[in-house]
């Protein structure tokens, strides 16, 4: 990644700055600054400048000149100061947070959803679609409809081969994207908030001499829905969170407006991982970060933290939040109703889908299930893509 | 004219404006880079003041566009003068004009109302343009105002094209309601806005209300300092912290000390909804006034 500057003000720098600058540069870029040419021809010029003599006040020009997020500004100090003071040893580090940690995981993928790897499950648990055609029996792959129907109504757990899980993770993609095209071409259709345009009709009346015969209209436009998902990602919930972090990246490409976060004990935000253009890197990267299997689950201490620092950001009023989760709660109910009835107020739409639902004989008795209920405008089904796919209507009409 | 970087530092303190150290070096690299800057920060840390002192220092006008949900180039850029357009119709349909006479008089410089953006590229000395709240406006508006940014020229289809006659400093502020594009955010240097530390809230203080006790104006930044640690659903900006020094000094106190009654009555200056209140008990002022007195 070579630096080429081309509008260089900074002709007087020496060689060894230069490259300098320009591995600062490639080490951003690798933390996920977004870092272009003219950034770097800039950076030069401030380096040629009267800025660059004492570090203390090169730091500050060039943090305003690389950052572009809130993250990013949190981020620099570390990274000015490992780069600048330490070459070496604490670039490798910082190198190690995002570069290597899309490496390991594609094993978890395939480890979700494999009967081996849950010998305890009682019996009837075991329940799968019926027909003969279900996805144990990876053979005849090129079905088209008929197979496709088939993986969409079968329990996720229950779909082990490799090929089939790929080929599901697809379907999850691509069912949010066709979720995304419905629901903006039907507010269309829907809505006829119109007013006078102003503009356009005087332009068409001059020919009337003034007297407004072609009346031009303007249809409002109605902006799409704004979700913002949160899953569980605990021991519990563990079959399925690998195929919920496939959809979470398929709704957050597909939303432009869409905010991802995981949580078990603790929450994280994650759109931002998610928003990598290589789907295989997102989801592994993620699911390294939802690995929060063992110490229970915090809902209500999770949804605080949302409450307290994300939801003033990430809430409008036209946001429905989709929550994944069993409701197996580990925490207080007390605070999960408190936080719900908080969420409850800010959003439109609290969208609360459960996996368990689709088990023979479910009824919701967990705890904390209970006592998020009362809160919940939807409460439905997310076993299979079926379930995910029968959604769609209900969004459509909020 | 430029300034160098300590010349706006001491210009900044000279218009009243307390600003943090980087704030300096941010409006100098506006100059040298010729970039907008992007504020980004909680509600009430003081964005739009940035703008404001900016253009003291320069003795600059500024030119402010309020963003909100819907807001279009009619709004942002230029409209027609249409009641004058009308009549001008009218007039001249009755002297006999043909339409495309008609039409090329009526769209012409005299029928045009100016909207801010196209204020700030028309201006003979180059003003300061503040478009606030940037995020609530929608994507189009966005990738409009980023063309806008590189270019400063506007093209008006009935008219043509206008190019700026001065190129205008651009401050965005974002309170992070929306993400905005990493197109625009990569055009801005960027600055992010906390709240003030404790000595730099006590010298805002007394800068803005003159007739305060320093001794009280340090422990009134350290009381809304651990204020804003607490559980708040709105934690307080700089703004309250004003209204409420000038409340305390409007009372004549001297210390916090002296009357912890009338400290934990008068924190609605604070506190702006009923939750907020209800929370910050009477037990809880008495503590962290013991911490911070």
């Amino acid at each position: 990644m070579a630096v080429a500057p081309i509008n260089t003000s900074g002709d007087g720098l020496g060689e060894p700055t230069r490259r300098r600058l320009a591995g600062f540069v490639r080490t951003l870029r690798d933390n996920g600054f977004k870092v272009g040419l003219a950034e770097t021809g800039d950076a030069l010029a401030i380096l040629a400048g009267p800025l660059a003599a004492k570090s203390s006040t090169l730091k500050p020009a060039l943090r305003a000149l690389f950052c572009a997020t809130h993250s990013d500004w949190e981020r620099f100090e570390e990274i000015f100061k490992a780069y600048w003071h330490g070459f070496g040893v604490s670039q490798a580090r910082i190198l190690a947070g995002t570069a290597l940690e899309s490496r390991a995981p594609a094993r978890h993928l395939k480890d979700v959803g494999s009967p081996t790897g849950m010998p305890g499950l009682p019996d009837h648990l075991e329940r799968r679609h019926d027909d003969g055609n279900g996805a144990g029996d990876g053979r005849g792959k090129r079905e088209g409809a008929s197979r496709f129907e088939s993986l969409a109504s079968t329990d996720l757990r229950h779909i082990v081969d490799a090929a089939d899980i790929a080929q599901t993770h697809a379907l999850a993609a691509r069912l949010s994207r066709v979720m995304r095209a419905r629901l903006v071409r039907r507010e269309q259709v829907q809505w006829r908030g119109r007013r006078l345009d102003l503009r356009r009709t005087i332009h068409r009346n001059v020919s009337h001499g003034g007297t407004l015969v072609d009346l031009a209209w303007r249809r409002r436009k109605i902006k799409p829905l704004r979700l913002v998902l949160l899953l569980d990602a605990s021991g519990s919930m563990n079959l399925y969170t690998a195929f919920f972090v496939r959809f979470l990246h398929g709704v957050v490409d597909a939303f432009r407006e869409s905010e991802a976060f995981v949580f078990h004990t603790r929450l994280a935000h994650v759109s931002a991982s998610l928003r990598d253009r290589d789907v295989t890197r997102a989801v592994d990267k993620l699911s390294l970060m939802a690995q929060g299997i063992g110490g229970g689950t915090k809902i209500g201490e999770s949804l605080a933290t949302f409450n307290r620092w994300h939801a003033r950001r990430v809430i409008n009023s036209r946001t429905a939040v989709m929550i994944v989760s069993d409701g197996y709660d580990t925490g207080t109910t007390e605070q999960l109703v408190e936080e719900m009835r908080r969420l409850r107020r800010r959003c439109r739409r609290i969208i609360w889908l459960n996996p368990l639902i689709g088990w023979r004989d479910y009824s919701p008795q967990a705890r904390g299930m209970q006592a998020a209920l009362p809160y919940v405008d939807l409460f439905a089904p997310a076993h299979n893509l079926e379930s995910l796919a029968a959604l769609e209507p209900y969004l459509a009409r909020i | 004219m430029t300034l160098n970087r300590d010349e706006i530092s001491r210009r900044l303190a000279a218009v009243g404006y307390i600003a943090d150290h980087d704030v300096a070096t941010a409006l100098w690299l506006m100059d040298f880079l010729k970039r907008p800057l992007l504020l980004e920060g909680e509600a009430g840390v003081g964005k739009t003041e940035v703008a404001k002192a900016l253009a003291a220092v320069h003795s600059a006008e500024l030119i402010r566009l309020q963003c909100y949900e819907g807001l279009d180039q009619n709004a942002a850029l230029y409209e027609w003068n249409y009641q004058r357009q009308l009549l001008a119709i009218k007039m001249r349909e009755g002297a006999g004009a043909n339409a495309d006479a008609i039409e090329e008089h009526i769209f012409s410089e005299r029928y045009l109302l100016e909207r801010p953006l196209l204020a700030a590229i028309r201006r003979e000395n180059p003003p300061v343009l503040l478009v606030d709240e940037v995020d609530r406006a929608d994507e189009e508006f966005e990738a409009f105002l980023l063309e806008l940014l590189s270019d400063f020229q506007v093209s008006i289809p009935e008219l043509g094209t206008i190019k700026a006659t001065s190129i205008p400093r651009v401050v965005l502020t974002s309170n992070g309601t929306r993400e905005l594009s990493d197109a625009l955010r990569r055009r801005c240097l960027y600055h992010y806005v906390d709240f003030p530390e404790v000595d730099r809230e006590a010298r805002i203080i007394i800068t803005r209300t003159p007739s305060i006790d320093a001794a009280l104006a340090v422990q009134i930044a350290r009381m809304v300092a651990s204020v804003r640690k607490e559980d708040l659903r709105k934690v307080p900006g700089v703004a309250e912290t004003l209204d409420w020094a000038a409340t305390l000094a409007g009372l004549d106190f001297h210390d916090l000390r002296q009357e912890p009654e009338v400290v934990h009555e008068t924190m609605m200056c604070l506190l702006k909804t009923r939750e907020d209140r209800s929370r910050l008990t009477r037990e809880v002022t008495e503590r962290l006034l013991g911490k911070v007195a």
